[in-house]
């Protein structure tokens, strides 16, 4: 059964893995340099459907369904999903679900909601389930239009900005896994550093990834050499160099092994991205479809997985209020043994 | 956390690169001014065709904004307005822009409470404040005129 | 020389414009209603007229000029018909513009879809 050390990580005990995840793109993800990673690449990012918000209810749906094929299961064998997004009261992760016939879990932690999906799902499988299914999605157009403007108001995009990914990633989690198999997660602090510039989501979201990483080191006595990758969810360019400045100021130094999934998923330069990536569906398409089956294969040992919230809305900034961060994290390895 | 917010605010500022000031700056200069130029052609036109002054200025915005709705409508506007930042924005096509673009991306929440209701999100409060402003000069040249008097 | 003067006199009020985007954190929504009221008080203190005078469209075309216009409006109607013009000066002198906006807005939403980006 899994249990809680230190102040916030719960360990695994039962060899809980990931059966098998997929990742769901669009146009611009297609483009990327991660596009041979993706299971599905819709160049319509509408997924033949009449809005965007439909669409991404498509794309957690496929997501889900292509994860399930590649390891065999059916939907009726999940015990229970957890799934998020971006929209206002969860509505592509509802609306995905609806008709599914299993027990839903809807979640918001902003764009950190595929960690804590994941890591929800594989303290389930510790326990009471057998098999959960994690799911995340964000859609360019369904967040603009909720978040910004419209998609054909004429604005221009600040250095910090970052681009909402077009993207769902999902991950059918078991009790008797494989590789990668999940050994630890660690819940994470709702923190504030006072960013109130929503242009600048890294920033905002930083201090909650340096509270989460540093506090699964102290918890589980282990340090960022240890992992062959952590892999923060979408601090983006200024969210990852204010993360290196405030993990050495917590005395962990971020090395080589460290990369952000808002960094990975475009090529910035070429697809004038600005600062990165971001959205429930950045890290939820890169750990699905680019990190977890090099854990898989053996190419990666252990890795951290540490997705990052931003836990605003345009109420909340429209009333002046500063912007919250969250960030979750789930320790992936290879092998079955323990590691800590 | 082992930064204050202060502290945390000059690291952000530093962290974030700078924005390409002078590129802006000939955008929005560039841009803009050519808007205005096509809008000072407009109006010669209308004028040639003998129109007066007030009519054919009118017949200027409405021009332009049309053009703008157009450009909006065709996906274009918003790919200018990447360049032209500030000279998209003022000009009355920026004004337009900010209509017809809302119309658009609501149509799927109804066309009462989706492009009805929507279209006055950016561009409502320049028509409040812009007529509010109109009533308080109002008001004041009317009681200038009456001491004056 | 007249289309230069239009160019030279929009571009400088669109620099400004950009300077608040890059320089501020204001909203483009809070820039224009900063323009329109400028525009009003500028014409108000009778600064705005030759700045148009000069620059012609240059002027009038960006929404300090709709400003101005809206100015102009409630002076003329207070003129004629006394306070009750300061209600109805402004929005008449603005009508075609706002209504134009708003009528091509609902045709375009009627013929259009948003493309993605």
């Amino acid at each position: 059964m899994a249990h809680k050390i230190g102040k916030q990580t719960v360990i695994i005990d039962g060899a809980v893995g990931v059966l098998a995840s997929a990742a769901v793109g669009s146009k611009k993800e297609g483009e990327g340099p991660l596009s041979a990673d993706f299971d599905i690449i819709n160049e319509d990012s509408r997924f033949g459907e009449k809005t965007w918000e439909k669409a991404e209810s498509k794309m957690q749906r496929l997501a889900a369904n292509s994860a399930l094929e590649k390891c065999g299961r059916a939907l009726s064998e999940v015990d229970f999903v957890f799934a998020g997004d971006l929209l206002n009261q969860c509505i592509a992760s509802g609306y995905g679900a609806r008709g599914a016939g299993v027990p839903f879990i809807g979640l918001y932690g902003a764009c950190s909601t595929y960690a804590e999906a994941s890591a929800l799902g594989a303290v389930f499988a510790d326990g009471p389930a057998k098999l959960c299914l994690a799911v995340a999605s964000s859609h360019f157009c369904s967040a603009e239009r909720q978040y910004r403007f419209p998609l054909e108001y004429g604005g221009q995009r600040p250095p910090s900005a970052q681009w909402t990914a077009t993207a769902a990633g999902a991950a059918v989690i078991a009790k008797e896994g494989n590789a990668p198999f999940i050994k630890a997660v660690t819940f994470g602090t709702v923190e504030d550093l006072g960013i109130n510039d929503q242009n600048n989501m890294g920033a905002a979201m930083a201090p909650a990834a340096c509270a989460t990483l540093s506090q699964f080191f102290r918890d589980t006595y282990s340090s960022p050499e240890d992992y062959d990758l952590i892999l923060t969810g979408d601090l983006g360019f200024v969210g990852t160099s204010l993360l290196r400045d405030l993990m050495e100021k917590e005395g962990f130094v971020l090395g080589e092994n460290y990369n952000d999934c808002g960094l990975l998923i475009y090529d910035r330069c070429r697809q004038q991205m600005e600062a990165g990536a971001s959205g429930c569906g950045c890290s939820a398409a890169v750990a699905s479809g680019h990190v977890l089956p090099r854990i898989k294969s053996g190419e990666l040992k252990n890795v951290l997985l540490v997705s990052t919230g931003a836990l605003m809305s345009p109420t909340s900034i429209q009333q002046g209020e500063t912007i919250p961060g969250v960030a979750h994290l789930v320790c992936y390895s290879s092998q079955k043994g323990g590691i800590f | 956390m082992p930064v204050s917010p202060n502290e945390y605010k000059k690291m952000g500022d530093s962290a974030v690169p700078p924005t390409k000031e002078w590129r802006n700056l000939c955008g929005a200069f560039l841009i803009g001014g050519a808007i205005c130029a096509l809008g000072q052609l407009l109006l010669n036109i209308y004028k040639c065709a003998g129109l007066g002054t007030p009519a054919a200025s009118t017949l200027c915005s409405v021009s332009l904004i049309f053009l703008s709705a157009v450009l909006t409508a065709l996906g274009i506007y918003d790919n200018i307005a990447k360049f032209g930042g500030g000279g998209t924005l003022v000009p009355i096509t920026g004004f337009a822009n900010a209509v017809v673009s809302p119309a658009m991306e609501f149509k799927t929440e109804g066309w009462v409470l989706g492009v009805g209701v929507k279209m006055f999100t950016i561009a409502g409060p320049v028509i409040v404040y812009g007529l509010s402003a109109g009533v308080v000069y109002g008001i004041i040249y009317w009681l200038l005129n009456m001491v004056l008097k | 020389m007249e289309y230069l003067k239009a160019f030279a006199v929009g571009g400088i009020i669109c620099l400004i414009g950009q300077l608040l985007i890059d320089r501020t954190k204001l909203t483009p929504a809070r820039i224009l209603v900063g323009f329109v009221v400028a525009g009003v008080i500028l014409s108000a203190f009778g600064l705005y007229q030759p700045i148009v005078d000069f620059a012609g469209a240059g002027a009038t075309v960006p929404l300090s000029g709709f400003g101005h216009l809206i100015a102009k409006g409630v002076r003329s109607a207070v003129a004629e018909d006394g306070l009750i013009g300061a209600l109805s000066g402004g929005l008449c002198a603005s009508a075609a513009g706002i209504t134009a906006s708003v009528f091509f807005g609902l045709i375009a939403a009627l013929l259009f879809n948003p493309k993605d980006k």
